[in-house]
């Protein structure tokens, strides 16, 4: 059975299609689900107009990484339509579609599949029906350039004159598609021009904090300062009175787990953002802070790390460890905390919602519109179908917009007041209201031989869990988490022990880009270079023989139980030969070799797999008589396997590079009295043009490999490059993040 | 009643006067290419030109914008085709594009007053406006670019 189907019945696709297009549905099918009627949910709609217009549907969220344009640049390939007869056309928030969170660094890697298929099924299709209008075998009819042609009698016709005559076919059978050989690629690989370019450029694309609905009061809610507080008495008297304020309407507290629900609060409603904000200076509220005002970042630091310096539940054991300590002439030991981190998207959360006849409608800035239909249902008790979810463009995401409690509070507020009602987050909110990302301390201990080359290593990390957020008393890390530089450490050493301990959490956190990866691969490759810097090996050769020989790391014959980010191990093995490269080729584009550390300039090393892709970062730093640091270069070389754009993914890497940058040199949220003390960028510094990396040149090691992640490998390795840049160039290794808290002169 | 030209337009405003520049734009004329960020004239996302001089319009009051002229992202060219956007276009700078109007604005101020901007100067006037997404090399190279084919960015 195909995955493509043509669609008659068109339901929710009204919108988006006139009445004569043929439209081609093509859905991701589990290996299992073929035959099965009820789960065909295609994840691609593909339409071609009467005028020839071809539209694709973007099922996904674009927050940057130009996924509007990558997916729908497969369909057009195979298609053979001329790009710039394409339009894109975003989908609602609709399960029909498969999964729509842009999170993970997936969207390529699961869709492209569908979308090939999609194209090739269309390209067939037009041939056909251009073979039946002409009486000649199909086989003899070829598209191209958005024509299907006839050779042989010289009788060509447009994509949009066949489109009715294509509706009236059968789809075709999977196994007669064709796909085209990569050589005759028009697009795929190529820099085809972004989608929203334009828009940006001139202002006129529409972000969440655009969105309007006429009519709509403006939102500005003040929330409990400590996480699952309760409010205790308000008076709205004077914010009521003041001037544009429509009324002041409380929002319930969530009932744990706290999961999308809002955090609670009381809301000004006004008629402009300003009116808002001014009414909501007025407003007097008394909160009960409860449990969690014991939170204090320095204790809960002493805490994680005193349990890191601990037996704690083994994840993953190959030999025995503590025998090979007990017996070894040298061990090395060293800990490392990462601090909890706010993803600070330059848009805050923003969303306008109308509740109206029992439905709601909203837009927003969302990574994943069906967790916002989700979330809303559940908040309100509607059924899921009752919400419709348009997607604008985001302005960054990096998972903060993964979560939807900033849309159920706009259609709570709606329900409430009657109109529709517009949410948007200042930086203050943005800042002390996140899902953060978890802060860790992790410790390391090895043994070496005489060549300092470790015969064992021991890893622990303990931070709290992300499971939190679904399970109030989860304690120990996930799979996911613990999947992400954990269990799946690709060195080639004998003995190896990974733990995990459990710790409590005090606020909300949530993935951010690189989730734990982030922390881990801090601790893996300082800890690395700290052995390499002890053995006094460079470090680029030392990782290599660490890394050990080209092989696949067998983790299911260890029974150790293992993500994969979801993927089976035989299409994405742990492949150190991948790893090894990506690994050369960065030391060879950076001229590694001839690079010398010291007086103040050190360079820097660190490879990671993550996200399925293997990436390795070389970085330059400078730090002058005050201690000041500067990034003037650098190199990252990235095997993410078939790549669909190469200019966005660069731009990825580029990105990612900066990411880090600000998580090594200077991200830090800290807690007192249960309270965020950091509000705005002033206090939660991010990278700014000067601080970050001058050149960054992104090196992609084409691979055969199936298309893996982009958005996110590029910044763990990027990080401990930093720290072990300093390192070579000052003598002071960093273990506790950010940079900014030491003296480095 | 507060009297300005926004993008040419003359427009009177008799709201607050305190009112930050950046809502009225975005609330009340509807022109939402300046974007919010931070509110504390921090991150430069809503940075436009106050006769003709890069301004952070979410903490410019509406008294203080009184008889002068605005331009905002929409009113920098008539076809999107300011020497700064096409080198914008050319180094495909923007990501996610949230920051890009007060960076393409705050870039256009820095062309006007050094037509010719060393990387020195391109961090001085760039550096309060913040990209998350970490575009910040191809901003530079842009600037470079708009520099070289606009004759110093005069237009």
């Amino acid at each position: 059975m195909s995955a493509v189907r043509l669609v008659h019945r068109r339901g929710f696709l009204e919108d988006l299609f006139s009445a004569g297009a043929v439209i081609l549905g093509a859905a991701v099918l589990p290996a299992d689900a073929a035959g099965a009627d009820a789960a065909w949910m295609p994840s691609v709609y593909l339409g071609i107009e009467p005028d020839g217009t071809v539209k694709i549907v973007a099922h996904r969220s674009e927050m940057g990484t130009g996924i509007r344009t990558a997916l729908p640049m497969v369909v057009a390939e195979e298609l053979e339509a001329d790009w710039t007869r394409v339009r894109i056309v975003q989908a609602t928030g609709d399960e029909k579609y498969g999964s729509q969170n842009t999170d993970g660094s997936c969207s390529i890697r699961d869709f492209h599949a569908a979308m090939r298929e999609a194209g090739a099924s269309a390209r067939l299709l037009l041939e056909r029906a251009a073979a039946a209008k002409w009486s000649v075998p199909a086989g003899e009819c070829k598209a191209k350039a958005h024509m299907v042609t006839h050779a042989r009698s010289g009788r060509s016709a447009g994509f949009g004159e066949l489109a009715a005559a294509a509706a009236a076919l059968p789809a075709p059978a999977r196994q007669d598609l064709r796909y085209k050989p990569p050589a005759e690629y028009r697009y795929v690989g190529r820099n085809v021009p972004v989608t929203d370019l334009a828009d940006i450029l001139t202002g006129r694309g529409t972000f969440g904090m655009d969105a309007k609905m006429p009519g709509m009061l403006y939102a500005s809610i003040e929330r409990p300062p400590v996480f699952a507080g309760q409010l205790k008495r308000f008076d709205p008297t004077e914010a009521s009175k003041a001037p544009g304020v429509h009324s002041v309407v409380v929002v319930d507290p969530f009932k744990p787990p706290h999961r999308f629900q809002p955090l609670g609060g009381v809301a000004v409603l006004a008629d402009s953002t300003w009116a808002a904000i001014q009414g909501r200076r007025k407003l007097k509220v008394e909160w009960e802070a409860g449990a969690n005002a014991s939170w204090e970042s320095g204790a809960q630091k002493t805490a994680l790390m005193e349990a890191a310096r601990k037996a704690q539940k083994v994840v993953r054991n190959i030999g025995d460890v503590d025998s090979e300590f007990a017996k070894a002439g040298r061990t090395h030991e060293a800990e490392y905390w990462v601090p909890m981190l706010a993803h600070a998207p330059m848009e805050p959360p923003a969303a306008v919602a109308e509740f109206k006849d029992g439905k709601v409608t909203a837009w927003a800035s969302t990574q994943n519109p069906q967790a916002v239909q989700e979330a809303i249902a559940s908040a309100m008790g509607l059924s899921k179908k009752d919400v419709t979810c348009h997607v604008t463009l985001l302005g960054g995401g990096f998972g903060r917009k993964s979560k939807p409690d900033y849309v159920v509070e706009a259609a709570i507020l709606s329900r409430k007041t009657g109109r529709p009602v517009k949410v948007a987050w200042s930086r203050e909110e943005d800042i002390r209201f996140d899902y953060y990302h978890t802060p860790a301390a992790l410790y390391f201990k090895a043994a070496m031989d005489a060549k300092g080359r470790p015969t064992a290593w021991l890893q622990r990390s303990v931070f709290p869990t992300i499971g939190s957020t679904f399970d109030a008393t989860a304690t120990y890390g996930q799979d996911f988490e613990i999947g992400m530089g954990l269990v799946d450490l690709p060195f080639a050493i004998a003995h190896h022990r990974a733990e995990n301990g459990p710790a409590p959490n005090p606020v909300r956190i949530g993935w951010m880009r690189s989730v734990a990866n982030i922390y881990h691969a801090f601790g893996i490759h300082s800890f690395l270079d700290e052995l390499a810097h002890a053995a006094r090996r460079d470090p680029v050769e030392y990782a290599l023989d660490v890394i050990g020989p080209a092989r696949k790391v067998d983790l299911a014959a260890e029974g150790v139980k293992y993500w994969n980010n979801t993927q089976p191990l035989e299409k994405f093995p742990i492949d150190t030969g991948r790893l090894r490269r990506v690994v050369e080729v960065v030391a060879e584009k950076s001229g590694w070799a001839k690079r010398k550390s010291g007086a103040g300039r050190g360079w820097g090393f660190a490879a990671h797999r993550s996200f399925l892709s293997y990436v390795a970062a070389v970085v330059a730093v400078e730090v002058d008589g005050r201690g000041r640091v500067r990034i003037p270069e650098v190199h990252i070389a990235a095997d993410a396997g078939m790549i669909i754009h190469p200019d966005r993914v660069t731009a990825q890497f580029e990105g990612a590079a900066v990411f880090a940058t600000s998580i090594a040199m200077m991200g830090e949220i800290t807690g007192e009295a249960g309270k965020v003390k950091q509000s705005n960028f002033h206090d939660y510094p991010v990278a700014r043009i000067q601080e970050a990396p001058l050149h960054t040149q992104v090196h992609i090691v084409s691979s055969g490999e199936p298309p893996a992640g982009v958005g996110e490998p590029g910044v763990p390795p990027v990080v401990p490059a930093i720290t072990n840049a300093i390192f070579a160039a000052t003598g002071r290794r960093i273990r506790d993040l950010p940079v900014k808290k030491h003296k480095l002169a | 009643m507060i009297q300005l030209k926004v993008n040419g337009t003359a427009r009177d405003f008799s709201g607050d006067p305190d009112m930050p520049l950046l809502w009225y734009l975005r609330d009340i004329l509807d022109l939402t290419g300046s974007k919010f960020g931070c509110g504390m004239g921090l991150c430069g996302a809503c940075t436009v030109h106050v006769n003709g001089a890069a301004a952070r319009s979410c903490v410019t009051p509406m008294k203080s914008a009184a008889g002068k002229s605005v331009t905002t992202i929409e009113g920098l060219s008539a076809a999107g085709d300011h020497p700064v956007q096409k080198a914008w276009a050319a180094c495909h700078v923007p990501q996610c594009g949230y920051c890009q109007s007060g960076q393409i604005m705050q870039a256009a101020a820095l062309l006007r007053e050094k037509p010719k901007p060393t990387d020195r100067d391109i961090d001085s006037a760039m550096q309060g406006n913040l990209c998350r997404c970490g575009t910040y090399q191809r901003i530079r190279k842009a600037i470079h670019m708009a520099a070289g084919q606009a004759g110093g960015g005069k237009a």
